[in-house]
Parts: C-alpha cells; structure tokens; sequence
C-alpha cells in the first residue's frame, strides 16, 4: 500500500462507510440466520433427547412418531432418504456427465445454445408435478410391467428415479462449466501429441475437470437428499427399515412435511421429534458440504 | 367412474340446478382424486326461503364424514348463495384439535369426543368451546383388498388383529392362513390423526391407537385407495363410502366378528349383524357458532335433509330415533 492509498482510504467520504457497513450487515444477516437455525434446532432437539436417548435414537430401527408405543428409530428414515438419494446418483450421474461432456467437447455452438437451457428447464419444473408423474406415470406404466406385483403403488424405486431425474440437469450444467474451464492449452498439447479426441477427453480433460465435477455430484446429492415433494407423493408413508427399493418407505424430509402438515400440537414428543430428524437431516448436509470443500481442494488443479 | 344410472340422473339434474341458479357457487373445496360424489338432489335445494343469509362456515375433522358434509354443503350453498362453507379433513383427532383452540365452527367425527384428552375435551373445557353431539349416519368400516386378489374372502376379528396389533409378525399373506399366497402383504391404513383409526384400533386390537405402524399412513383416504388399487397384494381399510365409489378397482373382505361371515352393507348394518366395526358417526357444531344465524339454517338443513346425502355417499341412515335426539338437541341448543 502506498501512501497515496493510503491518504485515499482516510478521506473516504462518510457515506462510503455507512454503505460499507450496510453490506456487511447484508453479509452478517445470512451468517446469523444459519446461526439462529442451528440454535432452535440444537435448542429443540436439546428437549426431544432429555426425553429419547439420543443412542436409542441414532441406532434404533423401529420409528413410529405417532402410533404408540412412540419409538424413536431414526435408522428407517435414513436408510430411506439415503435409498432415494443413491437409486438418483445412479440415475444422474452417468446421464450428467455424458451430457456435460457432449455438450463440452462435441456439440456445435448452436446445438449447445438449444440443448442446454432445454436441459436446466427440467430442473425449473416443481417437484410436485414430478411427484405426480411418478405416482402416476413411472410406477404405473414404466415399473409395473417390470416388477409385476412385486412393486407396490408406492415405492422407493419411482421416487428415486425421478428424483434423478430432477438432479440430472444440476450435474450436467455445473460439470460442463467445469470441463469447458479446463484451458484450450491442455486439449491442445494432447492432440498435439496424438491423442485421440476421446482418449483427450478421457486422460486429460475430464481429470483437470474433477474438482469440478466432484463438486457437482455432492451438490446434486444434498439436492437429492433434501428433496421432499416427490417423495412425500411417490413413496408413500410408511416409516420402516427396508433396503427393497420396491417397497414403499418414507424419508426424513416425508416425515417432516408429514408431521407438519398435521395438526402435531406444539411442545408435543411429535413436534419436538420433528427438530430431531430435522438436526440429523442438517448435518448429514453439513457433512456433504465438507466433504465436498475437502474434495475440491484435494483435486483442484491450478493453471 | 359412475355407471350407475341413478348417479347420471343426479348429475343431470345438479347440472340443470347450476344453469338455473346461475350461482356463484366457486367454494366447493375439493380435494383432486375422486371424493364420492353426492351434493346431486336438485329436489331438497330450498333450504331455507327466508332473509338471505351471508357469512363463512368453517368446517374440518374426519375424513369418513367428509363425503356427507361435502355435499350438504354445496346443496346449501346453492340455496344460500351469500353462504361460504369450506369443509377440510384433517381427521376426527386433528379436526378436534382445531375446533377445541376455536378455530372452526363444526367438526366432523368417526366417534365420539375424548372428554380426557388434552387437545380434545379439556382444550374445549379451558377454551370454553361449547358443543353438542349429534348423530347423522352409520359407517360400515371396510375391510378392502385389490380387485385381483381372490384369496381373502372373509377374515375373522382374530385374523385382523394379528395383521394389525401393535408388535404383529404377518409380513406375508401366508402368514394370516397357510392357504394364501406366500407374498409380501402391503397394508394402507389411516394415520393416528384418524378417528377411523381410533375406532378400528379399539374394536380390533382392544386398545384405541394400539396398532402396528409400519404401514402406509393417511389421514386422506383417496392415497389408500390409490394403494390397494394399484397393488394386488394390499389390504386396507376405511369409511364404506370410499368402498362404494371404488369398486372398479378394490372389493371389501367379509368380516367374521363371531357369528359368522358378513360383508359391509346396509343391511348388514340395519341389522346388526356388521360386527364389530359398524360405527356411528357424528357432527360436533360449536354452541358459541349456532348463534350465527347462517350456521344455525346451516345445521338444521343439515339434519333435515342428512338422509338424502347419506344414500347418495354409500353410508347408512342413521336410525329415525338417533335423528329426532339429534334434532331435538339442536333445538335446545338454539334456545
């Protein structure tokens, strides 16, 4: 800094300061919202462990919220959210990223000015219409022929299908930003040194592109996770521990929108599980975002 | 849907009522899936000829009653057309939370009001929400399977209650009797929230809300009857009128409660023979709403013209005697 910078800083006229201050409280308000949420949540939950013994809770395996005897297994509601998020990774990630890298290395400036946003518009259809669509349209007529009776109207499968659906476009957008940014110098000195187009895409491209596409897959799985409409119609509402997708279950997020639809009186044990599910929902979130920061830094390659 | 010609009749004259009337009738609020239609007999639209009436009706509570208050609804409607009325199902539990804290002026009922219960009785007792209890019509809690199964024709009180109480083991059909198919059974049952749980729950299982709950839970009966209509293997059960309006696609199990085998019907029920899941189900006005002259008008036509309502929905009347303590409750209610 030099001392004309300096002399700058301190004649800076005063409303200069006050619109300084006024965006760091814009910045602050965002920090302490995230804050507040986590304090009502922990503050919630606080009053649901006093009661249910917070090991009881994490490993239980039976969860009945509101049918007594009250058991408080969370295990049914992860293993399900965890189920729909996994059948949509299988779905998203392979589309998504053959997308991302046709439209990144093959597609012609026009087919990818028509194809893209045709892509991101799946992602601007409300989930509840995707839910309707999955109730009505994939388990009946894409599933039922498949399964025959062994699929039941409401199930695991459909939902996370569509669900993968819906993440499809977030993986195949952010992964072509994230390919299209590897260096024209890079796909250059490889077809210089005779690489193929596809063995350049395959040994260079897409590895200066993981970071990238790393990241997008973690985005797109807390999407997954945090998905709630589509669940709540295709997957039906019975809290239980399966691992058969074909068999109807329900997800955190179901149960939360559930119990809150309801008419759960407050400072009920049902309210308060409610803060509970929504603390492991919350970190399970927190946990992806970590990971994915880690991730990006460990593959990140700089230019 | 309807193929029965009494139904096209009744829809016929609900649309030449609506061209007559030219009404602005836009406060039918109606869920989508197929809720049993009824709301069709242009004959009792005359409710009450008298000043014009205005104002809003809030209704909520079970989903069993729904179908019937639906439907007086939009005839009274029709006939008052200054008069919004909204029915809502939350179920007969959630529906009393509501109308306890004040917050509608009736509640629907699969049964009778918890006196004990804190968000029930002693919320209306702290709230000082007055009510009275009246009788409108009999339910055939149903039983109901898949079309496509033809296994399970009838099952006893002790069958149900294996599949159904708290802790059961019947994962597969085989499970209830060796003779069915050995095949994941998928269940569709109401939430606690339901009085038609609460009842079913008692008569089966012994204890209300004892139950099992690793089921397809709703409080909106139309998402059970998608389940068993799509799934060979389901069994659920729910208010008879559901049965009725759905029988393309599901068909009641008989139910031997002990005297043998009976299938849900109106005789059966009239009879008495419908046991132990026929049930009385109730309207709870607010006294503190029937000083409300249109909500007065409102249930009174209600009991006048119940019957009417109770055919077209697939319940049964309610016996003359239960109808005329209703009336004569409303009449000392009003005083």
């Amino acid at each position: 800094m030099t001392a004309a910078d300096h002399a700058l800083t301190r004649r800076r006229p005063k409303s200069e300061r006050v619109i300084e201050t006024f965006l760091f409280l814009a910045a602050g308000l965002s920090v302490l919202t995230t804050v507040g949420i986590i304090f009502v949540l922990a503050i919630q939950a606080a009053d649901f462990f006093a009661i249910v013994n917070p090991i009881d809770f994490l490993t239980g395996t039976v969860w009945s919220a509101s049918i007594e005897p009250f058991r408080f297994g969370v295990l049914p509601l992860v293993v399900s959210t965890l189920m729909v998020a996994l059948i949509a990774l299988v779905v998203a990630v392979p589309l998504g990223l053959l997308a991302a890298i046709y439209l990144a290395e093959y597609a012609s400036v026009r087919t990818r000015n028509v194809i893209k946003p045709l892509l991101e518009t799946i992602a601007g259809i409300p989930t509840i219409v995707l839910g309707f669509f999955a109730l009505n349209f994939v388990t009946p007529n894409l599933l039922k022929p498949l399964f025959g009776s062994a699929i039941g109207t409401y199930n695991t499968l459909a939902a996370g299908l569509v669900v993968g659906l819906l993440i499809t476009p977030l993986i195949g957008s952010l992964s072509e930003d994230a390919l299209r940014a590897v260096p024209r110098g890079l796909r250059e000195g490889s077809l210089a040194m005779g690489a193929t187009r596809f063995e350049m895409i395959r040994r260079v491209v897409f590895p200066a592109g993981l970071s990238g596409i790393m990241a997008s897959i973690i985005l797109a799985l807390s999407r997954a996770i945090g998905e709630t409409m589509i669940v709540v119609l295709a997957q039906g509402t019975s809290p239980k521990l399966t691992f058969n997708p074909l068999e109807s279950a329900q997800t955190m997020t179901a149960f939360i929108a559930q119990i809150s639809a309801g008419d759960t009186p407050q400072g009920s044990i049902q309210f308060k599980s409610l803060f509970a599910v929504a603390l492991v929902l919350f970190a399970i979130t927190l946990i992806l975002n970590v990971l994915s920061n880690r991730i990006v830094a460990r593959f990140r390659n700089v230019y | 849907m309807t193929t029965n010609p009494k139904a096209r009749v009744a829809a016929l004259g609900l649309l030449i009522a609506l061209a007559t009337t030219a009404c602005a009738n836009g406060a039918s609020q109606s869920p989508s899936g197929s809720q049993p239609a009824g709301a069709s007999n242009p004959a009792s639209a005359p409710a009450s000829a008298g000043a014009a009436l205005s104002g809003s009706i809030n209704i909520d509570g079970s989903s069993t009653v729904y179908p019937i208050t639906q439907a007086v609804a939009e005839e009274f409607q029709k006939a008052n057309t200054g008069v919004k009325v909204t029915v809502a199902f939350a179920g007969t539990g959630g529906g009393f939370k509501k109308f306890c804290a004040g917050e509608t002026d009736m509640n629907d009922a699969s049964r009778p009001i918890k006196a004990e219960d804190a968000g029930e009785g002693v919320a209306c007792t702290t709230n000082k929400v007055e009510y009275v209890q009246l009788g409108i019509a009999t339910d055939a809690l149903s039983v109901v399977v898949n079309k496509d199964n033809d296994w399970a024709k009838c099952l006893t009180s002790a069958q149900l209650k294996k599949i159904w109480d708290t802790g059961s083991t019947v994962a597969k059909w085989s499970d209830i009797d060796p003779s069915f198919p050995a095949e994941p059974i998928k269940l569709y049952g109401p939430g606690a929230d339901s009085g038609t749980f609460d009842y079913f729950t008692e008569a089966i299982n012994g204890k209300a809300k004892q139950s099992r709950s690793d089921y397809t839970q709703s409080e909106d009966d139309n998402a059970l009857v998608t389940g068993v209509a799509g799934d060979k293997f389901a069994l659920g059960y729910f208010g008879f009128a559901y049965l009725e309006e759905n029988l393309d696609t599901i068909k009641a199990v008989e139910v031997d409660g002990g005297a043998g085998c009976v299938a849900p019907s109106k005789e059966a029920v009239n009879a008495g023979t419908y046991k132990p899941l026929a049930r009385p189900l109730f309207i709870y006005p607010s006294l503190k709403a029937l000083a409300r002259p249109e909500f007065a008008a409102f249930v009174a036509y209600y009991l006048d013209n119940v019957n009417t309502f109770v055919d077209e929905t697939g319940y049964v009347d309610a016996q003359p005697a239960v109808l005329d303590k209703a009336k004569a409750d409303l009449a000392a209610a009003l005083k």
